[in-house]
């Protein structure tokens, strides 16, 4: 079976070359799966969804996505995909049922179709309390929710989620997750951007890192995690303890460097040989007198990921941003 | 038929945001008022129109200069919807690349048939009235519909160029004061000076306004009509120039809309 986005060499460039968003990507998501595109603000995420949903066209490249060619026949992709991002709202003046209906009737559906599955959505995402409310009035887990229902009113084959979660409280994100779940599970194919990693983590059967515009790294979350090698040993000393003491006993456990969090008296290393390992790190620890309030084994998350491959994290911080976004204007 | 129901299905989504957004209504509804009642009331006394009263030359004016600044919400509406997204929204889908702007400039309408229907009001109390026929008079109304209708594009095509609102309200202030009051809206044409006579003459504004007082029926009996052929066929003249802008703008805007992938 074919792939439901498949697209190679994406290049888009903003302001007559001078930023370059998108430097030459490819991204296949197979039938059925979900692709996560991983990277920090500014990284191309949303240029890339952009192009995918045919509201940008692309300086380069070429692809077709739902089965046919995004620059060739935009509109019989429009039919055929869903879309949710924080670019393409809903209408806050409209209620929720006003707004699903409304684009029910755009993707051409009858009048009653419309109101069927306006209802049928509505239901879905438990919004039927607030369907006949202004969006205006909905909290940001509600839009939300208002928002991914929107994508799903034609039933499409391929969704793409533009940061679905961004700004939501825990609760309401394992909610969505939950429905993201859902609809992979009746046979949709998504893409979905995040910065989160542990979304990317829960929901993507494999993950596209991306930073400038460029993919850096490619893979499952375990191959990702994988490539970092094994377990790491995460420490937090009790108060008062030296933090220079417990890093020169715990060198010949580490295998690779040891991170220090010098404000939360936080220790973190990688090492071979997982439970024994901890065990002798912890003797080690006792006979050298040094406390910890906690101690732990655990696999690297793609946050570990994140920070080997790009240097810094996936929140990223806004100096780091902004010295990226001079050196692609250089570029 | 797509074009008809993705059209009517924008048109109603607009129809509804003026119910929900009524402060924009209020503002639509005040401003023809306070115009009638200063220009009657202020300048009515300072300025002679000859053979005529100040009140019954002026709603004409009035009027088309109101239709043009309903044009602006044509503007205002486009930018809002592309600033929060909702245009992108639509792009998304499978619709026809015209129903957007058209929905949007067919249900801006309203805020024109509104605004004459209280302006007429507000006329009849400060004391002008129709002397014409009621097919005349609906025509009046219907010309002037028709000219916002066509300019109403020229602001859709700027918007989609230059989506601020801010600029939007701005630039249309810059090009509609000057084009309503260098024409026979508010004095007789024959108190300008020479080349700005020439220019009030031929401007599209001095037709309609000149047209709405022929078929209202509120130019007194032999009064005199400068020779420009623009004002002694004011109709005609008029309509020329509505099939002139909406056969330029329409296009054009349409055009802009569908290559707002290319940014």
């Amino acid at each position: 079976m074919s792939n439901a986005v498949e697209v190679q060499g994406l290049v888009k460039t903003y302001n007559k070359g001078e930023i370059k968003a998108l430097k030459g990507l490819d991204l296949v998501v197979p039938q059925g799966k979900v692709l996560g595109v991983l990277g920090p603000n500014g990284a191309g995420k949303t240029t890339a969804v952009s192009i995918l949903s045919t509201l940008l066209i692309p300086d380069a490249g070429q692809g077709v996505v739902a089965g046919y060619d995004l620059l060739k026949e935009p509109n019989k992709v429009r039919e055929n995909i869903g879309l949710s991002g924080q670019f393409a709202a809903v209408d806050e003046i409209l209620t929720g049922f006003e707004n699903l209906h409304m684009f029910g009737r755009l993707y051409g559906m009858s009048n009653s179709e419309a109101t069927a599955r306006a209802n049928e959505l509505l239901a879905m995402f438990n919004l039927t309390d607030a369907g006949n409310r202004p969006a205006k009035g909905y909290s940001g887990g509600m839009r939300r929710r208002l928002d991914v229902a929107g994508a799903l009113v034609a039933r499409p084959q391929v969704i793409f989620l533009d940061e679905p979660t961004t700004g939501l409280d825990p609760q309401s994100r394992l909610g969505l997750w939950k429905t993201i779940r859902q609809l992979v599970a009746d046979g949709a194919s998504l893409l979905l951007t995040t910065q989160y990693l542990e979304e990317a983590d829960h929901l993507a059967d494999s993950i596209v890192v991306i930073d400038h515009g460029e993919e850096i790294a490619a893979g499952t979350a375990d191959e990702l995690k994988t490539q970092l090698g094994g377990d790491r040993v995460e420490l937090t000393l009790t108060p008062g303890q030296s933090i220079e003491d417990a890093k020169s006993a715990l060198a010949q456990f580490a295998s690779g460097e040891i991170q220090v969090n010098e404000e939360d008296a936080q220790l973190l290393f990688p090492v071979d040989g997982g439970t024994t390992t901890l065990t002798r790190v912890l003797n080690e620890l006792e006979s050298k007198n040094i406390e910890t309030i906690d101690a732990g084994l655990r696999r690297p998350t793609l946050d570990d990921v994140f920070l080997s491959l790009t240097g810094h994290t996936a929140e990223g911080d806004l100096i780091e941003k902004e010295e990226a976004a001079d050196e692609t204007e250089v570029v | 038929m797509s074009m008809l129901t993705d059209t009517a299905v924008v048109a109603k989504r607009n129809v509804i945001k003026i119910k929900r957004v009524p402060e924009v209504l209020v503002f639509v509804l005040l401003s023809p008022i306070m115009f009638v009642l200063l220009f009657a009331f202020i300048f009515g006394g300072a300025i002679d129109v000859p053979g005529s009263n100040y009140k019954e030359f002026l709603i004409a004016g009035i009027f088309a200069q109101t239709v043009m600044f309903g044009a602006t919400f044509t503007g205002v509406g486009i930018a809002e919807d592309m600033q929060k997204g909702i245009i992108s929204r639509f792009r998304s889908l499978p619709m026809h690349p015209s129903a957007v702007l058209a929905g949007r400039t067919g249900s801006d309408v309203i805020y024109n048939i509104l605004s004459l229907l209280i302006m007429s009001l507000t006329g009849l109390l400060v004391g002008w009235s129709i002397h014409s026929s009621v097919p005349q008079a609906v025509l009046g109304y219907v010309l002037l519909l028709l000219f916002a209708y066509a300019f109403s594009w020229v602001m859709a095509y700027i918007a989609l160029i230059v989506p601020s609102v801010e600029v939007i309200n701005n630039a249309s202030f810059m090009v509609i004061f000057p084009l309503t009051f260098i024409a026979n809206t508010f004095v007789p044409l024959e108190t300008l000076p020479g080349p700005l006579q020439v220019f009030a003459e031929w401007n599209p504004i001095s037709a309609i306004t000149q047209a709405t007082r022929e078929l209202f029926g509120n130019l007194p009996p032999g009064a005199q009509v400068p020779d420009a052929w623009s004002l002694q066929n004011p109709i005609l003249y008029s309509l020329i120039w509505i099939v002139i802008i909406f056969v330029i703008f329409a296009p054009l805007a349409v055009l802009r809309y569908k290559k707002l992938g290319r940014k």
